[in-house]
């Protein structure tokens, strides 16, 4: 089938040269053949079954380049912060890590937590970059894998608790249309644990483009919570890759969080293959204006006795649309598995869409497995209660848009995170109405 | 292991509808070319508007090609290689039943659908389809007493054009798929249903499609069109000898309701699926669809699919008035090789459109079976509701069992609600049914059956039978 887009746009591929002489060879060799699969696979179209309500026609519109240098100053960042101060803490602007706004000193052993265009010889990185998130299908995993070297890598050794929460904090703008290709990876090592916060911020109101891609792997025990919270202005294009490989007996929970952007895409990709597995899948999208926020998720539950559990929720305003893809996988030797998928979506306006596919492919027999999508408006009844008891139509709407988000914020564990998004929200709630 | 065995029983349960007539038949040569869809047409004595029809039809479908995104795998079809016309031979116009050639009439009586008029009883008119061509309808005269047409599409072609001109193509375009475009081409016969105005038809009226002989395609096309406030229950029902070769049966449904009338479309689809080994059977490629044109009017669908090595359709309601309502009720029952890629469309464009889904999958051997379907919401469509409930049961651990769901939601005071459950039957079931004294086999019949019960409640009377009987057939003692 030809999806790509008629003219591959030439200046994605210009940094190339530069980059690719940073680094071993054999990533070297990664980043060729990744460049070389994009220049196949070309931007993906709304023919491509997987983008098929997402039209990225507009980010070939205008041009992106990579920002130059470093304008941040600390007094910025403050408002950022949103998990509080008390954070290992990489402040990437526009996607290049600027070690004077960052604080990853005197770390306790067994915790590495850096650049990772500095350890491209760290035995971890060897051996797991750019080894969980294919490009073979996915055009922008490409993209990204053939610019690898901005970036944070999180190693968390053996039996090590990393008792800080581990703040990424992004921020683009300053200049008109920033390109960035960040990479991550983040391994956690058996009986380990980490708290991650991924945290995505404008400047002003300029447009940013910012391609991500984040490898995430948990040993045997290991316990992760990543929160993924995004938070850019309207003109921000934000396509974001997160794939996770478990093995057994480990905990993931993963919050994707997004406020706003122009087109924000997440890719988010969890493979089980362990037994005794838990994922926490959970997300909540809450836009207006005409922004687009698509979730693609795909759980694959590759062996057995695993339960993931997924559970979405949008608020959609404006003229905005927002997209839910979930795919539960379930393989042939992944009996027992219990697998939930919940996504529920409420429109404020007239001009808001929803599209909602969730999908289920199973080929074993003895499993649990549902999952339900449902769109609509608030609870009449409920509406009229809170109207019965003195409270005005608006207030009410907001009490109940706010009792909708709070079920996926509550999921999150950092109290700090979780007030500073509550009350986000609580403003942006009210003052759209 | 008993579980083995009973297994094994099910893959090995035999096709009994798989015997073939010798009927003689007259055949077009293998191939298709635009000689083909004009002997076709010459064959039929047709107009030139339709023969016109037909070949930018087929103009067209040269233009396409095959679609690739349904979940199934099967060779390559070589469209030259099929014969895309059969008749039985007639030597002369038939005048009473009397005339039906007797091994024409021991095959229906085979099937269990006699032709005779003693069938009154069971209150069903059946149009009777072998390969291409529609044998003998019968209770004519009765039905067009009421007004009611019903008879073959050749035969509509000839006495009522102005309706064939009108409606023909008006649901299915003759773009609209590579399949339809196809059948538009080369549709040899098939049903043609007319209810005039608040007439509300007496029986059922009912299609049987038969494939008899060897390398032929089953091109029909079915339009039913129900004039203001009128109701009609429409049965089909299919079969097929047993062959090792892979036959296509691409047909077209298309049904218009007018204002306030209503239509219920059920099919028990039962063509060859093949041997235990995938050898052989139907490709059951089917464009079917339903346009509610009027306000308040209904279209509802039932389908209970257990034949076809693969089954590949989509009956679907286009809720263009406001009030109309539309209705999916399927059961796809998917064994040894066989898949499956089945579901609905409802297209929400009036208001107050209610649309409901329920769809129950059951899959076992090493068959993949898969619910697709699509609820658009489009931005007019105020208050619309849609509930769909797509549930599926494996009786194996080879076999797959898959959901796609598309919801399109673009007017916020739509509801639409979606839920999906996989699961097997659950072994604390049969226990319960064991203790009291019923075996393995009857328990999961029960459950099975119980599980399919929304759905068989739909069907009308003698449907309902034949197709509890069939999904017993098919299912006999499996425990997954």
């Amino acid at each position: 089938m030809n999806t790509t887009i008629g003219t591959m746009p030439e200046y994605l591929t210009r940094y190339f040269e530069n980059n690719n002489l940073i680094g071993p060879a054999s990533l070297k060799q990664i980043r060729k053949d990744a460049l070389a699969r994009f220049e196949v696979l070309g931007i993906p179209t709304t023919k491509h079954e997987e983008w098929k309500y997402t039209n990225l026609a507009p980010l070939t519109r205008s041009e992106f380049h990579p920002a130059l240098y470093h304008t941040l100053s600390k007094d910025v960042v403050v408002n950022d912060l949103i998990a509080g101060k008390e954070v290992i803490l990489l402040v990437f602007e526009n996607g290049r890590l600027n070690k004077e706004l960052s604080s990853f000193d005197n770390l306790p052993k067994g915790i590495t937590v850096g650049e990772l265009g500095d350890n491209f010889d760290h035995p971890a990185v060897v051996k797991n970059l750019a080894k969980h998130a294919s490009f073979e299908n996915e055009a922008m995993v490409a993209l990204n894998t053939a610019h690898i070297f901005d970036g944070a890598f999180i190693h968390v050794a053996e039996n090590v608790h990393c008792e800080k929460p581990i703040h990424l904090l992004y921020i683009s703008g300053g200049e008109e249309n920033t390109l960035a290709f960040p990479r991550n990876l983040m391994v956690a090592e058996k009986n380990s644990s980490a708290k991650v916060i991924e945290s995505f911020h404008s400047r002003g109101n300029e447009s940013s483009f910012i391609n991500i891609v984040t490898e995430v792997v948990l040993e045997e025990n290991a316990n992760v919570e990543w929160s993924k919270i995004q938070l850019e202005n309207s003109n921000t294009f934000h396509i974001s890759h997160t794939e996770c490989t478990q093995a057994a007996n480990s905990n993931f929970d993963i919050h994707t969080i997004t406020f706003g952007g122009k087109i924000v895409r997440n890719n988010l990709h969890i493979v089980l293959d362990g037994k005794n597995i838990t994922s926490n899948l959970n997300g909540l999208y809450v836009s207006n204006g005409d922004s687009l926020v698509d979730n693609h998720t795909l759980v694959d539950h590759a062996m057995p006795n695993c339960l993931s559990n997924e559970l979405y929720k949008g608020v959609l305003d404006g003229k905005s649309k927002g997209v839910f893809n979930g795919k539960i996988f379930v393989r042939k030797d992944a009996q027992k598995t219990n697998a939930y998928q919940s996504n529920k979506n409420i429109l404020m306006s007239d001009e808001a869409s929803m599209n909602a596919k969730p999908q289920l492919e199973i080929f074993a027999d003895d499993v649990k497995c549902s999952h339900g999508a449902t769109t609509g408006q608030l609870d009449k009844e409920a509406l009229f209660y809170l109207r019965s008891r003195g409270i005005g139509e608006e207030a009410a709407r907001a009490f109940l848009t706010i009792a909708f988000a709070d079920d996926v914020l509550n999921r999150i564990s950092n109290e700090t995170l979780r007030d500073e998004l509550k009350n986000r929200i609580n403003e942006r709630l009210n003052k759209s109405n | 292991m008993s579980d083995t065995k009973i297994i094994d029983d099910v893959t090995q349960s035999e096709y009994k509808y798989g015997f073939v007539s010798d009927i003689e038949s007259d055949n077009a040569p293998k191939g298709l070319n635009e000689g083909i869809v004009r002997f076709i047409s010459a064959k039929k004595n047709e107009p030139e508007w339709l023969l016109e029809w037909r070949l930018k039809a087929f103009r067209h479908w040269l233009t396409m090609t095959e679609p690739t995104w349904p979940n199934v795998h099967y060779p390559v079809i070589d469209f030259q290689d099929i014969i895309y016309y059969s008749a039985p031979k007639q030597k002369i116009v038939l005048n009473s039943l009397d005339e039906v050639d007797p091994e024409i009439r021991a095959t229906f009586d085979k099937l269990g659908i006699s032709l005779e008029e003693q069938k009154r009883l069971t209150g069903v008119a059946v149009d009777a389809v072998i390969d291409s061509v529609s044998v003998k309808t019968t209770f004519r005269g009765a039905l067009a007493e009421l007004g009611i047409i019903f008879c073959s599409f050749s035969e509509a072609v000839h006495d009522h054009p102005e309706l064939i001109k009108k409606y023909l193509g008006s649901v299915v375009p003759t773009t609209d798929n590579f399949y339809a475009a196809l059948n538009s081409a080369v549709f040899s016969d098939g049903s043609f249903c007319y209810i005039p105005k608040g007439v509300r038809c007496p029986m059922e009226l009912s299609t049987y499609f038969r494939i008899n002989s060897a390398g032929t395609g089953q091109f029909e096309r079915t339009l039913i069109i129900a004039d203001e406030s009128a109701f009609v229950s429409y049965l089909e029902g299919c079969s097929a000898p047993m062959r090792d070769e892979n036959q296509l049966h691409a047909a077209v449904v298309e049904i218009y309701a007018h204002k306030d009338s209503q239509v219920k479309y059920s099919t028990v689809q039962n063509w060859y699926p093949g041997d235990k080994n995938g050898k052989g059977g139907i490709y059951n490629f089917v464009t079917k669809r339903g346009i509610c044109a009027g306000d308040n009017s209904k279209i509802s669908w039932t389908q209970v699919e257990t034949g076809s090595s693969i089954t590949w359709k989509y009956p679907s309601v286009i809720l263009k008035g406001d009030n109309s309502v539309g209705e999916f009720y399927s059961v796809a029952v998917t064994n040894n090789y066989q898949q499956a890629d089945t579901g609905t469309k409802m297209i929400h464009l009036g208001r107050n459109t209610k649309s409901t889904i329920v769809s129950k999958g059951i899959s076992g051997g090493h068959s993949q079976n898969s619910y697709r379907g699509l609820v658009r919401i489009s931005p007019k469509a105020e208050n619309a509701r849609n509930y769909s409930q797509c549930d599926s049961l494996l009786l194996g651990d080879k076999c797959g069992a898959h959901t796609f769901p598309y919801l399109e939601v673009n007017n916020k005071s739509a509801t639409v609600e979606h839920e999906a459950t996989t699961s097997k039957v659950g072994e604390d079931q049969i226990f319960y049914c064991n203790q009291r004294g019923i075996s393995n086999e009857d328990a999961v019949g029960l459950i099975v059956n119980g599980y399919c019960k929304e759905v068989f409640n739909q069907l009308p009377m003698e449907f309902a039978v034949e197709a509890q009987k069939l999904l017993a057939v098919s299912l006999e003692g499996s425990v997954g």
